[in-house]
């Protein structure tokens, strides 16, 4: 596991979404109010790149004329043929049985903590009083 | 769900050959600087026919906002496939794309009533495929859009980018105001038979004002994205049947976006009646299955993506390898990706001819 340091976290906005390449990997980075989740930014279905795609919701029903809207923004749908994927796993919502995109633990660290060690951070340096957006890759 | 082939190494290898780009305009006034000052007025003051209540909108609300790649929306706010350097850094650099087909859809002409109208327009699109796409971008190709209803009009304009390279295939609506063997439109067949051109079918989101089905309108898009294959498969029985490809031996169709995985089971159910039912249509010289052998090419998009990725292997070894032509849709939502639209292993030869060699034959690329 080797963790790489991707931006300050101040850096992001709410319902942002990234694509960054790390470790020659394609990751879709996006940021939900506190919250950072990474995928691989590959649709399984059709290799479109994910980040390209809107955050969305699931709706619920029990029948005609009942709905639900549930999931609030935790669910990234494709900008292709609209699969939609839950942020927080990769699973997808149309066919989750057999079909996910695979995801990656992101956090949110302080640079004081990150100074420590071990990390990569390519592209950015990291201060002390910072705080930063971190995504762990096996 | 079935599990995709990655063939990412490969085809990023290979040369791709696009056969299904549309190019979309700006504003309303693209096409201004194209037409005369006249119809310019007309469009200020009366606009194009009324084919439908939402003037300006699709007749069904797509999944995605106008049926375009959510990605696909350049940041000035501009319709998606209205900008050349999009198409460039977003599909034809990163895809390897040699040479592209532009399908010039709305606005065109093609399902405009008003006669004179519809001529002006399509010729309009035309000198706005050159003058915006094919004159800056080489790797671009136009089809020449013809007013499919006022035939002398098509014949003209055909006659007029006939020999100009930068034109591959003759583009009208698949929804013509009669059956597309109609011998009313048998004039632009031969036009372009003599110029060497194929003729392109791909279905039209206005739908000319018809509907979809031989029954109506569908309740729903998800039925009506699916009209595209009864709809491709009206035209290719009618142009056989009615015996267009008897009196235009030489005539090439282009199938694009229609489907493929029909064509087999087409082919042999009108071969079925061929032998009982073949008095009343004397004029067809050979089974209707032979003249789809012959005269037919059939774009990949929207690709059939069966649970077993296989079958797709089986209908086109039923069709024939040198008869299918990739295409991507860009920038419709149901694009599909060279990378990933087979999901079987392809042969090196199969992929060289689907991928290129197909269309090499077909639009006369080197």
């Amino acid at each position: 596991m080797t963790r790489h340091v991707i931006a300050p976290v101040d850096s992001f906005a709410h319902r942002e979404i990234r694509h960054i390449e790390v470790d020659g990997k394609g990751i879709c980075l996006l940021r939900l109010n506190d919250e950072f989740f990474a995928l691989a930014d590959r649709c399984p279905h059709g290799g479109a790149r994910l980040s390209g795609g809107r955050i969305s919701n699931t709706v619920e029903s029990d029948g005609p004329g009942d709905y639900r809207v549930c999931r609030q923004e935790e669910m990234l749908k494709c900008p292709w043929h609209g699969w939609e994927y839950d942020v927080r796993t990769g699973q997808s919502w149309s066919d989750p049985k057999s079909t996910r995109t695979r995801s990656f633990a992101a956090e949110t660290i302080n640079g004081a903590e990150l100074v420590k060690g071990p990390y990569i951070a390519e592209t950015i340096s990291v201060e002390v009083e910072g705080s930063y957006v971190v995504v762990d890759l096996p | 769900m079935n599990k995709q082939i990655r063939e990412t190494d490969a085809a990023a290898q290979l040369k791709i050959i696009d056969c299904d780009i549309h190019p979309a305009q700006k504003s309303r006034e693209a096409f201004f600087p194209y037409l005369e000052k006249r119809w310019v007025e007309h469009f200020k003051s009366f606009g194009t026919s009324i084919r439908q209540g939402l003037v300006g909108q699709l007749a069904y609300p797509r999944m995605t906002a106008n049926g375009m790649r959510v990605d696909a929306r350049p940041d000035d706010g501009t319709p998606a496939g209205s900008s050349l350097e999009m198409l460039q850094s977003q599909h034809l650099d990163p895809l390897n794309v040699e040479i592209g087909n532009l399908i010039t859809l709305g606005g065109s002409g093609m399902e405009e009533r008003n006669p004179d109208l519809a001529a002006a327009m399509a010729r309009a699109a035309n000198d706005w495929q050159v003058a915006e796409w094919l004159e800056p971008e080489p790797r671009l190709r136009g089809g020449i859009v013809v007013s499919q209803d006022v035939p002398e009009a098509a014949v003209a304009e055909i006659e007029r980018r006939a020999g100009d390279k930068r034109f591959v295939q003759v583009v009208m609506s698949s929804r013509p105001n009669e059956t597309i063997g109609a011998r009313k439109y048998w004039p632009i067949y031969r036009a372009a038979a003599e110029a060497n051109l194929p003729i392109c079918l791909h279905p039209v989101g206005y739908s000319a004002g018809k509907p979809s089905t031989g029954t109506g309108w569908p309740s729903f898009y998800f039925q009506e994205h699916y009209t595209f294959v009864p709809g491709a498969q009206a035209l290719v029985s009618n142009l056989i049947i009615e015996g267009v490809l008897e009196a235009v031996p030489n005539l090439k169709v282009a199938i694009i976006e229609g489907g493929f995985s029909w064509a087999p089971a087409l082919g042999w159910r009108m071969d079925n009646h061929f032998d009982t039912f073949h008095k009343e249509v004397p004029h067809l010289k050979q089974k209707p299955s032979e003249y789809m052998k012959q005269h037919f090419w059939w774009a990949t998009q929207p690709m059939e993506e069966p649970p077993n990725g296989r079958y797709v292997e089986d209908v086109i070894n039923w069709i024939g390898w040198d008869r299918i032509l990739y295409s991507s849709d860009y920038p419709h939502w149901d694009f599909d990706d060279p990378n990933f639209v087979f999901r079987f292993p392809l042969k090196p030869e199969q992929r060289e001819a689907v991928y290129g060699g197909n269309a090499r034959t077909l639009y006369g690329y080197k």
